[in-house]
This record gives structure tokens, sequence and C-alpha cells, in this order.
């Protein structure tokens, strides 16, 4: 099988660089990862003929058939329990759940059988499979349908949670997450599908369970995923002009943690402010802050922060710029560090 | 694809699950659908000519009035619809999930409901929320995003919008089994609760469970499936093998279906079933099959999945239209009254459009206000945080 780091062939000729939208890496890395593999079948609601609401997976049903690109019945619990049934049988299913608020009615088969099996047959199944969920706010949606449901994931074992910010991350990540021998909950920033950047699909990537540091900075540092790195950024940018030099990490990885760069920079900086849009309490906001109290303890010139959305159901949208943290609530979060 | 060979039939002119089944040659060589055929088991007394027909066990007679009635709800929820599709495209709303051409399916079952029964939508309910005495306006919020719902279900008996497909088909069976404990179900002066859902939610969990909850304990339960052909790009052979209302067999209850663009026929049946619930011989499962006229929202590009031929096949079979035309026939309407009726229309969409760019913005502290029904210290103590957070944030600004 396919390590997590993989090298790829060059394009051939025309530049390896490219210019996409998250949305547009996404569905390049599935098209790749369907090509280097046969086993790979991408299911859900609508991601054959329409290729997906956010059109993720736009043409894949046209090129690769029916019975690789499934548009399954309306049922989640189905898509995942399927899929699992799928992997035991030595496919590679890549679930599309449509949006945040609707992994739910399949939350029974993920931590029952999606989590457990390669537990309870001690390594004799293996279930590399990838549920893909396009999650958080800030479309001005509907209720369930600007969720950030991840911590539920990253708080049951034997399920691996990532998430991207970007598209050069989005095309590989959703790779190495197919490649994964173990079950990976891929989480999409769905308010960011549109902006674009750069993506080599020449270079070798890096691994896939690690955080990066994305901005260097002195004064405090900011972690988030998903779509909080963009706000985080803009926050550096922001506060650099006022002569603050911010630390920006991307997690990436939310299960396993790799916090590593987190506590290196934390032992810099002094400072942390985590972002996230999930509510804080019994959160991924709440394990990065117990574990870096934990191992940076005498460096910490300040509590660690956090800046998330509240402990309430998902509000009305209109309310959504109140509920989602943004660059100001972040900035204030960091004077309020500074001046501790 | 697959071929119709591949479908089971249990009952041999019971029609296809909806759909490819049984397309004709013409439908075959033009790649359609055979979406307009309901079968032979569709219940039917209103044909789209506008002719009235005799059904063996679903008839029922109707006067003038009620049916010039029937007539005006559809014309003026159609209405509402379209303005609240303008609005959106207007940017007044956020989103619009479109009735059109369920009109007839929706004011049928939601007339044949009583005050004292329970309904339980899904999101596309406009007109069962019209006979439910809920004012238009009362819908905006949701799709404004001031709001998640703003009427009081228990006292309208019209529970909020619920957009996890299938999850509200459990509650109303548990709603029901309640109407049964509580006595109130065993007489024609007995409770009955309507639910609503569409074909794609057949395949959930939650409503298999559903029926499964309903028989079991015999709930004054209607299930009411509106099969429109489509859950957003799938079709309703996606879902099924067979004719949707003949799953009621399965689990030992009433299956129907109906034509679902003949108000007449949806409430005879609707009727029909909610008094078999009243009386105690509940659940029953009505299928009514109909066409979703419109995108699945205004979010949607229908055009992506699904040929325009479809749709105009399913515009001769209008809901409103073959209600005219049968007014007419009757000498039951003239010119006159159907003046009135738009002019009335018109007043309505005027006030759904004022009323919508009127709406104030929701409140910071909407976000916190309603999660316990007991206080929690812990949200409390955010709330008053992020309050003052904003307070000094607009202070700093003037
Ligand atoms: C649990 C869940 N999964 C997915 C969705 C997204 N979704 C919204 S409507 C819809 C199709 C529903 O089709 P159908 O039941 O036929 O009802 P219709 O919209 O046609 O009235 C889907 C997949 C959802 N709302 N809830
Ligand atoms: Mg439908």
């Amino acid at each position: 099988m396919a390590a997590p780091t993989m090298d790829r062939a060059g394009t051939g000729g025309a530049s390896p660089t490219q210019t996409l939208t998250i949305s547009k890496a996404l569905n390049s890395g599935l098209r790749a990862a369907m090509e280097a593999d046969p086993k790979v079948v991408v299911m859900g609601e609508d991601i054959g003929k329409l290729g997906g609401v956010f059109r993720i997976t736009d043409g894949l049903q046209k090129d690769f058939g029916e019975q690789r690109v499934l548009d399954t019945p309306l049922a989640e619990s189905g898509i995942i329990g399927t899929a699992v049934g799928l992997a035991i049988r030595g496919y590679r299913p890549v679930c599309e759940i449509q949006f945040d608020g609707f992994i739910f009615p399949g939350f029974d088969q993920i931590v029952s059988q999606v989590a457990k099996l390669h537990y309870r047959t001690q390594g004799r199944i293996t279930l590399p499979m990838v549920i893909r969920v396009p999650f958080g706010g800030g479309i001005g949606a509907v209720e369930h349908h600007s969720e950030s449901p991840e911590s539920y994931f990253a708080h049951t074992a034997g399920l691996k949670v990532v998430s991207c910010s970007n598209p050069a991350d989005a095309y590989w990540m959703i790779q190495q997450a197919i490649a994964c021998e173990d079950p990976v909950l891929f989480f999409e920033p769905k308010r960011r599908y549109y902006e674009k950047g750069e993506v080599d699909t020449t270079a070798r990537p890096g691994p896939l369970f690690a955080s990066r540091v994305l901005r260097t900075g002195t004064a405090a540092t900011l972690v988030a995923y998903g779509p909080m790195v963009r706000t985080c950024l803009d926050a550096a940018a922001a506060a650099a002009e006022d002569g603050t030099e911010l630390e920006v990490i991307d997690l990436r990885t939310l299960s396993p943690l790799d916090l590593a760069p987190v506590h290196e920079s934390v032992r810099r900086t002094g400072r942390l402010v985590v972002v996230s849009e999930a509510p804080s309490e019994s959160s991924i906001s709440s394990e990065i802050a117990a574990k870096v109290q934990q191992e940076c303890f005498y460096s910490l010139q300040a509590p660690v922060l956090r800046v998330t959305g509240f402990d309430t159901p998902y509000p009305p949208s209109k309310l959504e710029e109140e509920f989602l943290p943004d660059l100001d609530r972040v900035l204030h979060a960091v004077d309020r560090s500074l001046a501790w | 694809m697959s071929s119709p060979e591949q479908w089971t039939r249990p009952e041999p002119d019971a029609g296809p699950a909806a759909t490819a089944a049984r397309p004709t040659a013409e439908q075959v060589i033009a790649g359609l659908r055979a979406t307009d055929e309901g079968g032979a088991d569709l219940v039917q007394l209103l044909t789209p000519e506008g002719e009235r027909v005799q059904h063996p066990d679903f008839d029922i007679d109707v006067t003038a009035e009620e049916l010039r009635g029937l007539y005006r709800d559809m014309v003026l929820v159609r209405r509402v619809d379209r303005e609240a599709n303008a609005l959106q495209r207007k940017g007044q709303l956020g989103i619009w999930v479109p009735l059109l051409g369920q009109e007839a399916a929706q004011i049928g079952a939601g007339r044949a409901m009583r005050p004292t029964d329970m309904a339980f939508p899904s999101y596309r309910e406009h007109g069962i929320a019209w006979c439910r005495g809920i004012p238009p306006t009362d819908l905006l919020g949701i799709f404004r995003g001031t709001d998640h719902g703003t009427w009081d279900p228990l006292e309208k008996r019209f529970h909020p919008y619920t957009i996890v497909i299938g999850n509200q088909v459990l509650n109303a069976a548990g709603y029901a089994m309640g109407q049964k404990f509580d006595g109130a179900v065993g007489d024609d002066d007995g409770e009955a609760t309507i639910c609503f859902f569409g074909d794609g939610a057949t395949s959930q969990g939650d409503v298999h469970e559903g029926f499964v909850w309903g028989a079991v304990y015999d709930a004054p339960l209607v299930f009411f499936c509106q099969n429109n052909q489509w859950a957003i790009s799938e079709p309703t052979e996606r879902q099924s093998r067979l004719p949707l209302y003949q799953r009621a067999r399965g689990y030992g209850f009433p299956g129907i279906r109906v034509d679902g663009n003949d108000v007449l026929a949806t409430l005879a049946v609707t009727r029909w079933a909610l008094d078999e619930c009243r009386n105690g011989n509940g659940p029953v499962l009505i299928e009514a099959f109909t066409y979703r006229m419109d995108a699945h929202t205004t979010s949607d590009d229908p055009t992506r999945y699904r040929l325009s031929d479809e749709l105009e096949m399913w515009k001769l079979k209008d809901p409103i239209e073959r209600v005219k035309v049968h007014l007419v026939k009757q000498q039951w309407a003239d010119a006159a009254y159907f003046e009135g009726v738009e002019a009335e229309a018109d007043v309505l969409a005027a006030e759904l459009r004022d009323f919508c760019v009127a709406m104030p913005e929701p409140p910071a502290q909407r976000i916190f206000s309603g999660v316990y029904a007991e206080a929690s210290p812990v949200l409390d103590a955010q709330r008053d945080e992020f309050l003052d957070y904003v307070s000094g944030f607009a202070g700093g600004e003037h």
C-alpha cells in the first residue's frame, strides 16, 4: 500500500504549479487518487451527475463510471456502514457527507464500527476509508449547515481527524488520507472552498499528521485549523502593521494532535491563543490548552486563551458574524494575553 | 443504468417505483423517465383535464364553495412561494425551498386535518403551514436567517421545520403514541398525527424506524410522503425498487398512492387516513405522486441532472389548472371570482415583500437565549462576557 507520504511523477512539460481553489484542488486530488488506485471508490448523496452540492466530485462519475462514483440512497448510516463493508472487501471508500450537520445519522457506524473494527480484530481488519465533511459556518446557511463537529471524532479512539486550510494541502492531504491505512475524518473548510492558492502537483508533500508553522513571530502564538487559519493569518498581518509579530500554526491534524511545533513556539513566545469555530467546552481547543500548559508551564507568560464559537447550537445565520471568531476577537484575545 | 428486468414487482399492476421501471418506447428514445405514470393504483378524482372521475374507495362530495376554497388556497400558496423565491433572488432571503407543483398535495392534506390534529413537516411544507393558520411572513425568518422558526408549535399544532432528513418521522411517531396513551384515540372525535417527508427520506433509518414504531404501537399516524420524483439530483428509483406506497405492506399497514397533483383525491385519501387513525386503525402511509417543478432550492441547478422535457410533461398535470377548468365547466366560478383571487394574491405578495425587507436584525443575545429550560451558569457567564465585549467594541467606534 502507498505510504502516507508519496512521490508523484512530474506532469511532463507544462509547469507543475497551478493556481487552484480549495474546491478544485480537492477535485484534482480525488481524481489523482482514483487514477492511482482502482480500488478507490467515492460515495455520497448527489455526488455523481450533480458533482456534489459543492462540485467537489465534479466530472468524476463521467470519467470513472457509476461503480466508482456512487450516488447513494439518502442515508448517512448507509453510506458509512456500506463503506465499512467495501473496505473489508478491499476497497478504499471515500464518503462524502453533504454538510457537517448531516453526519449524525452516520455517527453510530463511525463510533461503533469504523473506529473499533481494527481494535476488535487486532488488525485483522483494516479500514482505509475517508469520510469527507464540509464543515463550519460563514456561508449564511440555514440550520445544520454550518456546524463544527470535529471534536466528537477527535474524542473517539480509532479515528484519525485532519483538516486542510489551503489548496496545496487540500490537493495532497486528500490523497494522503486515502492512502492511510486508518479511517480518516477529513474536514474541509467550506467557506474557503473558493479561495485560491498555488499547488505544485509534483512537490513531495510533508507528512499528513503534522502541524505546520505558516508564519513566524515572537509576540504570541496563534493556533488554528481549517477555516480559522485564514482568519489568524489576517489577524497576524493586521498585528504586524502595528508592530506585533504573531506566529501562526496550522494544526492540520486534530487526531493525533501534533503539538511539538506548538510547544516549541510557545516556549519562544510565552503566549498562546487557540482559535476554532467549534464550541469551547470539552473540545479540541480544550485539549490543546491542557497539553500546552502541561508541556510549557514555565514558559507561559499568560494563560492559554481560546477564541471559539459559543457553547450554543449554531445560531440563525444573521448572527453568525457575532458567533464566529473574527479578526477583531482574535486580536482582542492577543491584547489580553500581552497585557496579562 | 439498471434495466427494467432488474426491477422487482410484487404487484403486477402497481405501477413503477417512480419511473424508469416502465418507461414507454417514446420515453426511452427521448431518454426520459416515465415519471408521469402513476400506475393502476393511483387514486385520482380530478383528471389533469379537469374532469371529475369516480373512485370506488375514496370518493368525496365537495360543494362549489369548498372547491373554490381549495383553489384559492393553492393560488395563494403558489403566489407566496413565487414571491419568496423572488425575494431570495433579490438577496432578501439566504435561500428558499420552493413548493411549486406540490400545492395540491399540501392543500389536500392540510385541509383534511382537524384543528386537534398534529403535523410534523419537513422543510417544504409551506402549504401545510398555510392550512395550520401560520401567516406566510412567519416562514421568512428561517430562510432570511433571523430565526429558526417563529410560530408556537404546540399552539398551531405544527412542529418546526425539520431539515435533517427523516428525523421528524420518529418524533411524529412518539407524539402519536402519546395521543394513543392519553386515550385521545378510538372514535370519530379522536386525534391523529400526520408527518411529512420526501421520496429521498424514505431511505433514512429514522423513517423505517418510524414505520416500525407506528405499526407496533398502533399509532394514530399518517405517514405522508410527497414523492416529487427527485431528492435533489437523485431520482426516486435510486431509493427504491418498488413503488413507495407498497412499502407499507411490509410493515403491516395500508399504503395508498394518490395523485398528488389532484387536490380532491389528496383531500379524500388523507381525510380517510386521518379518520382511520383517530378511530384507532392507524397507521397509514400515503404516497402523494407529484413533481418538484422548480429547483430543489434556490441554490440548486436542476439543468445539471434532469431534462426539461420532464418538466414539460408535468406542466400538463398542473394542480391548479385542472381545478380551474373544473370550476369553469361546472359554472361554479366566473371570471370575477378568479380575478378576485388574483387580487388577493397580489395583496398577500405585497405584504410578504414589505414584511421581509423590514425585518429587524436579531440582537446578539439571541445567540444565547433558549438553549436550556433551566439556566446554565457556564453559558450565562459566556454570554455576559461576550455582550460586554460587544458593547465595548460599539463604544470604541463612536
Ligand atoms: C440527514 C440529511 N442528509 C442530507 C441532507 C441534505 N439534503 C437536503 S434535502 C435532500 C433531498 C431530500 O429529498 P426528498 O426526501 O425527496 O425531499 P424533497 O427535498 O424532494 O422534498 C438532501 C439530500 C439533509 N438535509 N439531511
Ligand atoms: Mg423528493
